[in-house]
């Protein structure tokens, strides 16, 4: 019988215990949870992990959330945001307090991913709470000092759900540009657009197709569709575009 | 974020890698699925999947059929695949 080699294979992925270090409020709906797990191998920025919360009858609720930290050894920064009746985000979002442990499998997906070495320019195109697997790209990119051009075009309802709103004020002034759109309300002498994600605003935002740009849409299902077939219309490679739906836009 | 489950709306492939990881080694999401129904390949990652933690359907683009199944079950792990022709990995993901 031949042995194989089992170190040679990639880990399996299994499920290990999440410690909470730091709870941080971003938006009135959307926390940050700053998670310790010591067998953390690292993760690429883009990738996501499972939760799984049980409840003291043995009820089991599982859901995917993106990584929002750059990838580190040790440490991941989960961005939740609360549901209405969401039966996990409403405790990750909500009650969920520093020291509070549950059970969290990954990175998972190596799909959606940019790593420096993909290079640029980057076109990052997010709706709501979208914008957390392309803020880990963003990071990566500053912390791995890449200097690739990079463009996010960034979809809120209104100017108080802008999520991570300071940390992208300051990325602006680091070879990234940051164009705000607020679909819902705009706050008095707000300059930025106020509309919906459209092909003229992908246009105008975005690079030309003959720069190449790699391109990553995250957000609900349609706005993410609507912007993957512009951008497709508008000349961009369809490889060079990917995209992250997560469903329902009713929030 | 959070990848939800919807009746109507679809997720990517990518959503899928959990419990595809379940049962194969390699992540899948980079690989490239042919569909049976009308022979479009796409990277698993890109293509619409239904469903959500105890069990997904993954949707060609072109034609809608149903390339890939999986589902828990009390019994066990299923795993239907009668709607895809092939499966492409490429080599710097082996």
């Amino acid at each position: 019988m031949i042995q194989m080699d089992r170190t040679l294979a990639p880990p399996r992925l299994r499920w290990m215990t999440a410690e909470v270090r730091e709870v941080i409020d971003e938006t009135p709906r959307v926390r940050s949870l700053v998670l310790h797990l010591p067998e953390w191998p690292g993760h690429k920025a883009g990738q996501h992990v499972d939760v799984r919360l049980t409840s003291e009858d043995g009820y089991q609720a599982q859901r995917s959330y993106s990584i929002a930290s750059p990838p580190q050894p040790g440490m991941v920064t989960l961005t939740v945001e609360r549901l209405e009746d969401g039966e996990v985000s409403s405790y990750l979002a909500g009650d969920v307090r520093a020291g509070d442990k549950f059970e969290l499998r990954g990175p998972i997906g190596g799909y959606f991913v940019w790593t420096p070495a993909l290079g640029g320019p980057l076109f990052l195109v997010a709706g709501g709470s979208g914008i957390v697997p392309l803020m880990a790209m963003l990071r990566h990119r500053a912390t791995a000092n890449s200097d690739v051009p990079a463009t996010l075009l960034y979809s809120s309802r209104n100017f108080d759900d802008i999520i991570y709103r300071a940390e992208l004020e300051n990325l602006a002034g680091q070879g990234v540009t940051v164009v705000h759109t607020l679909t819902r309300a705009q706050p008095e002498g707000w300059r930025g657009l106020s509309r919906r994600i459209d092909r003229a605003m992908l246009d105008s935002t975005g690079f030309a197709p003959r720069e190449h740009p790699r391109i990553f849409i995250c957000g609900p299902t349609p706005m993410v569709e609507a912007a993957a077939s512009d951008l497709r219309d508008l000349g961009h490679a369809p490889n060079l575009i990917k995209t992250e739906r997560f469903g329902p836009t009713g929030r | 974020m959070s990848l939800q489950q919807h009746d109507m709306l679809p997720l990517d492939g990518n959503a899928a890698g959990g419990l595809l990881r379940e049962l194969f080694a390699l992540d899948l999401t980079t690989a490239e699925i042919t569909c049976g129904g009308c022979g479009t390949a796409a990277p698993i990652g890109a293509i619409r999947v239904y469903g959500g933690a105890m069990g997904a359907i993954m949707r060609c683009a072109h034609c809608d059929t149903a390339v890939l199944r999986i589902a828990h079950t009390p019994a066990g792990l299923w795993f239907d695949m009668h709607g895809a022709r092939r499966l492409f990995v490429a080599a710097s993901e082996v």
